[in-house]
């Protein structure tokens, strides 16, 4: 667990980076740090691994003031991945992941085997090993810093805007692999970004900062998105954030309506595709474990107007229009209104 | 001119290996000053121009002036070898620091700050990390710096120490070129093989800087 308690940083020409700061970040899980340029994510990210020596307040990890701890022993327990990976150039891609173990007094040969696994658990091939970083694309580079920053195991990993110098589509799927190895590995990270789409996908905590170094708002996601503090978090978290507030609401909320005769299913009942004026369209279809979001989206896209629910063994069960989806958020809103509100 | 060489083999000989000697102990000395002056000026922000500064009025110093200079100052003979080498190695010193600075400053602070966020000490930093990182910059200094060492060298003949440069004096003083000759020859093959070689050196050393390492 991270904590920072009445954490200031005021810099030499008087600009205040991080004001009276009191944050949390739960051990075992993905904290983020958003908000625009300035407001002091950064700083207090470099805080923990003192990069940065805070001006008041202190910093605390497992209940233990980083500021009393040894600085290079803190650091060398501490993964560090940043945005162009800062890769050493003049290492090839296992000696650059073996780096930490290595400083830690692992022998050579132990630490490159180490190397070697990392490489395939970031979703590398193995012929990279023995290449130099600007042999590598973006993508890559940037696997091998995270592959660097878990060589030796670390309890917290410090990530800073690791994905925004890698375009959309590899920033996707870094995200989704990132997510799969931080829950098979349990570590507890705290990620900084300026983009709030990023940090409601990958954040089971999400910090909104605002500029001055100030926090704006403390919460999960959805509370983000459904219920910002003030207008700074509304406007920071997008005009949007009504669709996509839709992700986090289970799709299995929804009422199914009645399969129309269009639809033709198989012989187990289900869905294949359905009959229309200008002939045959495939049929979208959701399960429960989808969000009300995607259920939405199919059956805005789909050319019939509904999206096809199906039950675990693929059967078809009922369908949902577009206006079903707005029939329910609207019905949602009703019974929060009644008193449940979100606090 | 390879009469002359035939003739006059061991004086010829001895001169060639004194001029190595004078050219190059210089470099090695002044690397060793360099680097840590080179560090401090890349890392401080006044040092650099003030050091640099120095460095210029330094290098121009007449070369001639300082071997005449020296040996009052370090107490030394006149014709003491050492008072060449330690003028060179001022001159190539104060060549080095800049290469040394400028190849620290040209490495990525993300690399830096990385090295630093997983728990590298400031001086195990330097020696693992940048200085390696700024080599192919600092070859380039050590290169130049070589190549005019091995001419410089040979004014040294005018106090008695010059290497291949006595080859010179000793021409003016008979009036005959073939020694001459044979002087600046073998003092361009020098330093020509010794680029070579530090160009090969640097091969070795820095396999990642070039295009499409693998």
């Amino acid at each position: 667990m991270i904590r920072f308690e009445g954490v200031n940083k005021v810099f030499g020409d008087g600009t205040v980076a991080v004001a009276d700061l009191d944050l949390e970040l739960p051990a075992g899980r993905i904290s983020v740090l958003v908000g625009p340029s300035g407001c002091g994510k950064t700083t207090s990210l470099r805080m923990v691994n003192r990069l940065v020596t805070p001006t008041s307040g202190r910093v605390l990890l497992d209940g233990r003031d980083v500021a009393t701890q040894d600085e290079t022993t803190l650091r060398r327990h501490i993964g560090y991945v940043i945005q162009h990976a800062g890769l050493f150039p003049h290492r090839t891609v296992l000696d650059n992941i073996a780096t930490v173990p290595r400083l830690l007094g692992v022998s050579r040969v132990e630490a490159r085997r180490r190397a070697r696994e990392l490489i395939e658990r970031v979703g590398l091939p193995a012929a990279l090993a023995g290449r130099y970083p600007a042999s590598l694309s973006g993508g890559q580079q940037q696997r091998v810093g995270v592959a660097r920053a878990l060589a030796a195991d670390p309890p917290v990993m410090l990530m800073d805007e690791p994905f925004s110098a890698v375009d959309p589509v590899v920033r996707g799927a870094l995200q989704q692999e990132f997510l799969r190895l931080q829950r098979e590995l349990g570590t507890t990270i705290a990620l900084v970004t300026h983009d709030i789409d990023e940090a409601v996908t990958l954040g089971d905590q999400v910090a909104v900062f605002r500029e001055g170094g100030h926090l704006a708002q403390v919460g999960t996601p959805e509370d983000l998105l459904t219920a910002p503090a003030d207008d700074f978090v509304a406007s920071f978290v997008g005009r949007d954030r009504g669709w996509r507030s839709l992700s986090f609401l289970p799709a299995g909320e929804l009422t199914p309506c009645p399969l129309p005769a269009e639809l033709r299913l198989d012989a187990d009942g289900r869905p294949l595709s359905w009959a229309t004026a200008t002939g045959e369209v495939a049929a979208a279809t959701f399960g429960d474990d989808d969000s009300v979001r995607q259920a939405a989206d199919l059956a805005i896209s789909s050319p019939t107007g509904y999206a096809v629910h199906v039950d675990d063994t693929g059967r078809a069960t009922g369908v949902v229009s577009h206006a079903d989806v707005a029939g329910f958020v609207a019905a949602r809103r009703r019974g929060s209104a009644r008193g449940t509100a979100t606090p | 001119m390879i009469d002359y060489f035939t003739a006059n083999r061991e004086l010829v000989l001895a001169a060639l290996s004194q001029h190595l000697v004078l050219a190059l102990v210089p470099v090695a000395l002044a690397l060793v000053v360099a680097i840590p002056l080179g560090a401090l000026a890349a890392r401080r922000g006044w040092v650099y121009p003030t050091l640099m500064g120095l460095a210029g009025v330094l290098y121009s110093v007449p070369s001639l002036a300082l071997f005449v200079v020296l040996p009052s100052v370090l107490h030394t003979k006149m014709l003491d070898p050492r008072n060449v080498v330690v003028a060179l190695t001022i001159y190539t010193a104060a060549l080095l620091v800049r290469s040394v600075a400028d190849g620290l400053r040209s490495v990525d602070p993300a690399v830096v700050q990385a090295a630093s966020a997983m728990g590298y000490r400031s001086v195990h930093r330097l020696v693992a990390v940048e200085l390696p990182v700024a080599l192919p910059v600092l070859v380039a200094g050590v290169r130049s710096a070589t190549v005019a060492n091995i001419s410089m060298v040979s004014v040294g003949a005018l106090i008695g120490v010059g290497g291949l440069g006595t080859l010179f004096t000793r021409g003016l003083q008979l009036r005959y070129l073939d020694p001459i000759l044979l002087g600046i020859t073998l003092s361009v093959l020098l330093a020509l093989l010794a680029d070579i070689l530090l160009v090969l050196v640097q091969r070795r050393l820095t396999p990642w800087a070039r295009p499409g390492a693998a």
